[in-house]
């Protein structure tokens, strides 16, 4: 453990911008997970399939990834919004949330996974982008930019939800069909059809955060399964349905999950987000900005 | 039946089996044996806490794992010390079930104040903070997995792997016994109000954490049991197999698509997909097999929540429920809206 | 139904409970503010107010559902602020709950069985399978439920399913019941009835707590009666006299 204030400083930038990315990866379950209550453990799938699909445009038409996971959006949405009305009918409705729900979830990350792995195989896969190999220099400060593109891109990304959740009808219905769904049918509005718009959203974001993967690292399949962990110790970190928290936590979790690996080893990197879970759980559940 | 009536029907089935294995002729049939064995013991450990409390484990690869590598540190030690080289594997499994005994009951503790969606995150955590751990413990091997040695034949019972499915076959019994035993008690009773609602449980007076980690413990047990004797089975142990995702899926799916609410659930789930599961992986490959588990998984907990055994139920019972030994049938009360 | 009297230490002035200066806040909102109550052994006590006054979240604090920031509840003696709700159902305190909570997956008489296995049993009373199942339908049977004894609860309707609610609090032989609303939806003969059980049991020396809307069961049954009021204790004493303090006419009509 060589400790050098050179090595402390550009680990905690670099924690800073994973954490951005960190955020927008964890902003899809601050929906589900956070408002609607639903443990979509399956989301990093979603977004190992946004990875994939960007992965396949870029190799075939050359189009940055970042543009083909925009144009996707609406596709992503509509798997969404599917997803949701199947959840809805077999287990929302049956009062069936907790074990079943959790199974379902749980097949679908599966069954994402184990067929990804039998259409691509295990390589990894990378994609080609002008901004992915450059780096900034900013003294002794090094910003790859493959890093710094996709955290800039989503603190917009949250940003816009944010707008979107405060500012517009839909979501501040989204909003509130957390807490009072009889109010929302006495205002004409199905409690249901809002929650199929939020996770239709909630999934959107996986093809985004999924570009922003396949542009920070080479992905294969299993690579969500980290994911699991750091995106649910965000979420429950940062409020659970709090933006701004989400992306508080996340940047914190980057910073420690950055400091660890360089200063004893990647190998014990996968631990400090799960245990960082772990302890958020058994001390303060209700996360640092509260709920 | 009462349980010792239970418990020799079950013995007396394991002989039949044993003997029915022995007498194919091919070890193959031990091979294949002992890994649904294994899975019977995993899923009825993991639907005492998942089916009976409704607290769903996403780590079930974790308290097998660490059952499995408290043997490999065991087996280093002896290596490394030279001392005498046989522990008798019930003891291994023994110690196997201690460890992973007091994790669940150490996991419980910290988790199971959560509502049942944390609990389960929480033990997926808990799983990964246990792999890395043992990933980074060079004694056992690390990443690099340990190389561990099959002992040579056994007298009476010959090839090693008949000992092993020998022992599997009896904590199998052990554990469906155990199973079939908790439902019936007072303790499977409180079991189901943790289940359907853990406030008004406690409100009767039922002392739901108490429960839960019993619950914790006794499936944390088997399931470390269970993998005691799995590096004398795989001959090389790696953590990446060994804490893989498959014994989470398969420890789920087998009891959902079994029945959750009895010891039958999980014992039929597991023949029926464990045999499935062979049967593709020989056929077309491991990984298309596990895209069947996944399938079949959401499908069945889709179409048919309560299981095989709740289909059965549902086809068995065409008449409505009878009123047993009551003396009169009291209509509802004027007014009462049906 | 033999519910033991309070003979343990009930506290200087013989109170069964004794609710201290009770608080409770949910985030910034105040559900309660510096709640302060006795209730003697075979009291009856009735509890009003209007809806989302605290009455429940009361309920839930003095019997450890939820937990007060600041104040303290005694029962027969003893302080109970630290002891989980199940521990406090074993030393005699039951509820209903307003919105009933079936264990949906056992049928009735199992319902009715888990206070006499798990409350009933702990104190020390041990009985038979047979003894412990005839007990389950004589108590369905005082709430006129035995003809469904074997069913789900799911097959209930939501009257039935209150008094499966008031049922199973019963069957944990409390020394002080709560019922919380347990009447709401009943026709008028149906509250008859379970009046005349509450007053049984309170003859039978069960401290009894009526937590209502229907104005003439609670003027009926109790005598005494508290008024509650955005979460703040506004009245407290003979119901008649209540029901003609000024404040209590604002609260109710004034709204």
């Amino acid at each position: 453990m060589i400790f050098s204030f050179d090595l402390l400083i550009n680990a905690v930038i670099s924690g800073i911008l994973i954490g951005g990315f960190y955020a927008a990866v964890t902003a899809g379950v601050s929906l589900s997970f956070g408002i609607l209550d639903i443990v979509n453990i399956a989301h990093p799938a979603f977004i190992i399939l946004g990875s994939y699909v960007a992965y396949i445009v870029n190799t075939t038409l050359g189009v940055d990834p970042i543009l083909t996971a925009v144009v996707m959006l609406p596709a992503f949405y509509v798997l969404g919004a599917g997803i949701y009305q199947v959840y809805y009918v077999s287990f929302e409705k049956r009062g069936q949330e907790s074990l079943r729900g959790l199974a379902f979830f749980f097949g679908l990350l599966f069954i994402t996974e184990v067929s990804l792995v039998l259409y691509f195989g295990v390589d990894y896969r990378y994609v080609e982008a002008s901004y992915i190999g450059p780096t900034w220099h900013f003294g002794t400060i090094d910003m790859p930019l493959r890093i710094l593109v996709p955290c800039v891109v989503s603190l917009l990304l949250i940003a816009v939800l944010q707008l979107v959740l405060s500012k517009t009808f839909i979501g501040r219905a989204i909003m509130a069909v957390a807490q009072d769904q009889l109010a929302l049918r006495l205002m004409a509005v199905d409690p249901i059809r809002i929650k199929r718009i939020a996770f239709g959203i909630s999934i959107a974001t996986a093809s985004l955060a999924g570009a922003f993967l396949i542009i920070i690292q080479p992905v294969e399949p299993s690579v969500g399964r980290d994911y699991i962990g750091r995106v649910f110790a965000i979420c429950v970190l940062g409020g659970m349905s709090s933006l701004p928290g989400t992306v508080i936590a996340a940047m914190m979790i980057g910073i420690v999950e950055s400091l660890t690996s360089t200063f004893y080893g990647p190998s014990w990197a996968p631990a400090v987000s799960f245990g960082f879970l772990l302890l958020t759980l058994a001390v303060r559940p209700a996360g640092l900005l509260g709920r | 039946m009462r349980t010792p009536l239970f418990l020799t029907i079950c013995l007396a089935v394991a002989a039949v089996v044993y003997a029915a294995a022995v007498g194919v002729g091919n070890d193959y049939v031990f091979f294949a044996g002992y890994v649904i064995l294994q899975y019977i013991v995993l899923s009825t450990a993991w639907n005492i806490l998942g089916g009976y409390c409704g607290y769903v484990n996403f780590g079930s690869a974790a308290f097998f794992a660490l059952g499995a590598y408290s043997t490999v540190a065991i087996y280093k030690l002896i290596e490394t010390q030279e001392l005498p080289h046989i522990v008798p594997m019930p003891v291994l499994m023994l110690i196997g079930g201690v460890v992973s005994g007091i994790v669940g009951f150490g996991m419980g503790y910290l988790t199971l104040r959560l509502r049942g969606a944390f609990f389960a995150i929480a033990t997926l955590a808990l799983a990964v903070v246990l792999q890395t751990l043992i990933v980074n413990w060079d004694f056992v091997g690390g990443s690099r997995g340990a190389y561990v040695l099959r002992p040579e034949d056994l007298p009476l019972i010959g090839p090693y792997i008949r000992y092993l499915f020998l022992v599997m076959l009896l904590l199998a019994v052990a554990a469906l016994v155990i199973a079939r035993l908790i439902e019936r008690s007072r303790l499977g009773y409180g079991f189901a109000t943790i289940r359907d609602d853990e406030l008004a449980a406690e409100a009767s007076g039922v002392p739901t954490l108490r429960l839960k980690l019993i619950a914790t413990t006794i499936s944390g047990a088997l399931m470390g049991m269970a993998g005691a004797p799995f590096p004398y089975y795989i001959g090389y142990l790696q953590p990446a197999s060994t804490f893989g995702l498959d014994y989470a899926v398969n420890s789920i799916a087998m009891p959902l698509i079994g029945g959750t609410t009895s010891w039958v659930g999980p014992l039929i789930g597991t023949i029926l997909l464990g045999s499935l599961q062979q049967i593709v992986t020989v056929t077309i490959s491991s990984a298309v097999n596990l895209l069947v588990v996944g399938v079949i998984l959401v499908a069945f907990v889709i179409l048919a929540p309560n299981g095989i055994v709740g289909l059965v139920h549902h086809y068995w019972q065409r008449k409505p429920e009878d009123f047993v030994g009551r003396r009169h049938v009291e209509t509802d009360a004027p007014g009462a809206v049906p | 139904m033999t519910p033991a009297m309070s003979t343990t230490g009930n506290g200087a002035a013989g109170h069964l409970l004794e609710v201290d200066n009770l608080s409770k806040r949910f985030g910034g909102f105040v559900a309660l503010e510096n709640i302060s109550l006795s209730v003697a052994p075979g009291e009856r006590l009735g509890l009003i107010g209007p809806n989302g006054s605290g009455k429940s979240t009361l309920v839930n604090c003095i019997c450890g559902t939820l937990h007060n920031e600041a104040g303290s509840v005694r029962f027969d003696g003893r302080t109970v602020d630290g002891l989980a709700a199940h521990q406090r159902t074993h030393l005699g305190l039951a509820r209903s709950f307003q919105l009933p909570r079936p264990f949906v997956s056992l049928n009735l008489i199992d319902n009715i069985r888990i206070p006499l296995l798990y409350t009933v049993a702990v104190r020390g009373k041990h009985h038979g399978a047979h003894e412990v199942e005839a007990r389950c339908v004589d108590l369905l049977r005082e709430v006129g439920l035995d003809a469904k004894a074997t069913r789900l609860p799911r097959d209930l309707t939501q009257v039935e399913m209150r008094k499966l609610e008031l049922a199973r609090a019963m069957a944990a032989e409390p020394k002080l019941l709560i019922a919380d609303e347990a009447m709401a939806g009943l026709t008028h003969s149906e509250v008859e009835d379970i009046l005349a059980l509450l007053v049984r049991l309170n003859e039978q020396g069960v401290t009894v707590i009526l937590i209502e809307h229907i104005m003439r069961a609670v003027m009926s049954f109790s005598r005494r009666l508290v008024v509650l009021v955005s979460g703040r204790k506004i009245a407290d004493g003979d119901p008649n006299d209540v029901m003609r303090d000024p404040e209590v006419e604002r609260a109710y009509l004034g709204q």
